[in-house]
């Protein structure tokens, strides 16, 4: 999978940093290590930029390749900073057959970026996800913790101008 | 004692729909009406019937009440728990009979079905050891460490005929004996809890609704092979079911349950949790061993197999979810119980997740040998919208679509893979005629394309042409000659991919080609997506016999391409309106618009 890099300056702060060296410190010693740690540090930074990626290989004494080797291997892991609200369409079979391609098309549509990507100011972005299980509600989305079931396209202008407000 | 349990399902379909919230406010308004002595509320694992989640249970009665919103529940504590009269406008009306209500078990949805691995999802409290260990929780694992050796444990899985349930049915007895046979200073057991298959959701709702089970199974098969730590595998997706994977762990290390010298034996056995990160490819025995030692999850060529050399070059057995969910009743009830369900080569029940184009969106476990028409038209409740049944899906990416004639098939591993599909994880994706089954196709190769490891060629670059030439075809460039070209390199692609994930992925092309050849015809000759999903094959027209001339498709058209013009239809006021083909940009924004039913696609 394509993974798409930030060109933002990397912005951690000491308190940041701290965390992350506490987890390393806990995880130093546990075989697979790498995984575990690059999880915990999304956790603290939100994504997983080089500056991070290096500290990790310092850390747990592995080369840097092999860390960046993960962090690009698995989805879960993003290379770039999400919004404040992250919008993810659910793309597994049960939603697709009940519209969720167009639901991901509206989106790009009202928002202006592809998925992957994040709107410049910052406030959202988009992802598309294989199957977070609800198919009970197909098609799914999820704002952040919050999940949009059954949705209708028409749904969806009021569902980002609720969040824009917020 | 209590005088009522409510249950309320905590599976992540109805907490998706606020199930939670629901079930904190019962405890409120209970405890305001000072009932809270009186009324127990439990959160249970998934009921199964997620289409009319959120759902609530009402003991002794058996009131089931369906799509509850907070608002409900005042009147539900009100008029039922303190009053003792059922809401019966909330109740899944299948249940309301005259004067009565019906049991859960009598209604079509539940009837046909055989609890075994679910039985207790949607009845036990997951969060809570006690529950489970009243359910016969622990009892299999007492049993084969104080009465049975590890010989005889296998013996019984070999007698009872259970196949891995993660989708290639291998025999479970069989995996276990390579792995006791081999000698090491240390061995291991893995559950593979990473559901990838989009739409399957049966391993996640054992995890949410019954995670004792899994341990307790583990710890079984640690005993059989002579190992004394697990691994469990989980998808990062699922946090319900790794949180109350948490608890179970914890809780069982309080009772003496996993840890040193379990129940005075002297067996010890420890299991640990590992997160993945998305990545179908993991689901595979080779690349999920790859992905537990912190690497990238990429595939192994076998041999040597994982009961030689596994995870961290170990001899490793690896079951899935749904397997170890059969294992505790297996020893407790014995093998030929096990046995006496299902078809002659595969034994038991099994889980589908029914999805999809159905009315009863959901888990469902049928014995083995049930017809897929019983599960998608009794169980399933039919097609909503009285649309026609096109085709069901099985086994996710790596399977194929079953058409219309082999319904009254009987569903077994050998059956299925017979007509070109498979029984993958369990996942039952429900087709009507509005599915075009070329884009289908499509789906699922860029699906694997994506989730291709890239460590093999047939694999990664075979599966990445097939889906060129997939979308060529639902552009409408596509030919004869290339339907025959894509054949043979789906043939190339299965001989020569390194795992199963290659070996599997040109199924969904294979199986719509043998069954639906008519409509990738209708897509490379006629340049016409019969079913009208394909949009660059699509074409508006408005029929004017119909127009009243409103001009709300025109106000709608984001590309001006819709004007009036001079013809008045009989009995009609204003003038018909008609489209510029030249000009359309195949938005559908019209066909949306249309109130009258005035304009067709195809």
């Amino acid at each position: 999978m394509l993974k798409k890099i930030s060109s933002l300056p990397f912005q951690g702060t000491p308190e940041q940093e701290a965390k992350l060296k506490e987890v390393i410190e806990k995880h130093k010693d546990d075989p697979g290590a790498v995984m575990p740690v690059l999880q915990e540090a999304q956790d603290i930074y939100g994504y997983l930029p080089i500056e991070v990626q290096q500290m990790i290989a310092e850390g747990l004494n592995v080369p840097v390749d092999e860390v960046y080797g993960v962090a690009t291997f698995y989805s879960q892991f993003a290379l770039s900073p999400k919004g404040k609200y992250n919008i993810s369409v659910c793309l597994g079979t049960a939603c697709y057959v009940k519209g969720s391609g167009n639901v991901l098309n509206k989106l790009t549509e009202e928002l202006g970026i592809d998925a992957e990507e994040c709107t410049a100011d910052g406030l959202f972005s988009l992802t598309a996800c294989r199957c977070i299980g609800a198919c009970g509600l197909a098609p799914v989305m999820t704002v952040n913790d919050d999940v949009y079931g059954r949705l209708t396209i028409d749904e969806i202008p009021g569902i980002i101008k609720k969040y824009k407000g917020a | 004692m209590y005088r009522s349990n409510v249950l309320v399902c905590g599976g992540t379909g109805c907490t998706s729909s606020h199930s939670l919230l629901i079930a904190e406010k019962l405890k409120e308004e209970l405890a305001a009406k000072g009932l809270d002595k009186e009324v127990n509320v439990i959160t249970t694992g998934c009921f199964g019937l997620c289409a009319l989640g959120p759902i609530m249970v009402v003991y002794p009665e058996g009131s089931f009440y369906s799509m509850v919103k907070v608002e409900d529940v005042p009147e539900i504590v009100e008029e039922h728990l303190n009053k003792g009269r059922i809401v019966t406008r909330l109740l899944y009306q299948e249940t309301v009979e005259e004067d009565t209500i019906k049991s859960l078990n009598k209604t079509a949805f539940y009837e046909k079905q055989k609890r075994v691995a679910l039985r207790n999802c949607g009845v036990i409290d997951p969060e809570k050891i006690d529950d489970y260990i009243a359910n016969d929780g622990y009892a299999a694992l007492g049993k084969v460490l104080t009465e049975m050796t590890p010989e005889e444990v296998i013996q019984t899985m070999l007698d009872s005929g259970l196949r891995g349930r993660g989708g290639a049915g291998f025999p479970t007895g069989l995996k276990w004996k390579f792995a006791r046979g081999n000698d090491a200073d240390q061995k291991y057991v893995c559950c593979n809890a990473d559901e990838g298959d989009p739409g399957a959701f049966m391993d996640r709702s054992v995890l949410e609704g019954d995670p004792h089970v899994v341990l307790e199974a583990m710890a079984i098969a640690g005993y059989a092979i002579g190992a004394s730590e697990g691994y469990i595998y989980v998808r990062a997706e699922y946090p319900i079911a790794v949180k109350r994977l948490q608890i179970a762990i914890d809780q069982a290390h309080e009772y003496g349950l996993l840890g040193k010298d379990i129940f005075g034996t002297g067996f010890d056995f420890d299991i640990h949790i590992r997160l993945g990160a998305g990545a179908f490819v993991c689901g595979e025995e080779t690349a999920l061993m790859t992905s537990i030692e912190g690497k990238r999850g990429e595939p192994r060529p076998r041999p040597p197999f994982p009961a030689v050399k596994g995870l961290y070059r170990k001899p490793t057995t690896l079951n899935n979810v749904e397997t170890y969910a059969n294992i505790p009743q297996i020893i407790l009830k014995g093998a030929e119980w096990f046995a006496s369900m299902g078809t002659e080569k595969s034994k038991g029940t099994k889980v589908f997740a029914l999805g999809g184009k159905i009315n009863h969106t959901g888990l469902v476990e049928v014995p083995m040998g049930t017809t897929l028409r019983t599960i998608i038209e009794e169980i399933g409740g039919g097609i909503p919208n009285g649309k026609k049944f096109k085709a069901a899906q099985t086994g996710g990416p790596s399977g194929g679509c079953i058409p219309a004639e082999h319904l009254d098939i009987q569903i077994d591993y050998d059956n299925l893979l017979a007509i070109g599909s498979m029984m993958g994880s369990g996942g039952l994706i429900v087709m009507d005629e509005t599915d075009c089954m070329v884009d289908i196709a499509k789906f699922f190769l860029e699906f694997t394309v994506d989730e291709s490891c890239g460590k093999c060629t047939p694999c990664r670059i075979g599966t990445k042409r097939l889906l060129e030439m997939l979308e060529k075809i639902t552009k409408g460039q596509g030919s004869l000659e290339m339907l025959d070209e894509m054949e043979k390199l789906c043939h190339y692609i299965k001989e020569n991919s390194l795992c199963g994930l290659g070996q599997t992925a040109p199924n969904p092309v294979l199986s719509t080609l043998r069954y639906f050849k008519d409509e990738y015809i209708a897509h490379v000759v006629d340049k016409k997506c019969p079913a009208g999903v394909c949009k660059d094959l699509l074409e508006y027209t408005i029929d004017k016999s119909k127009c009243i001339g409103c001009g709300l498709c025109s106000r709608k058209c984001p590309v001006g391409a819709i004007s009036v013009t001079d013809y008045v239809a009989p009995g009609k006021k204003k003038p018909a309106y008609e489209i510029d083909h030249s000009k359309c940009i195949k938005c559908g924004a019209c066909f949306d618009a249309c109130k009258f039913k005035s304009i067709y696609k195809g």
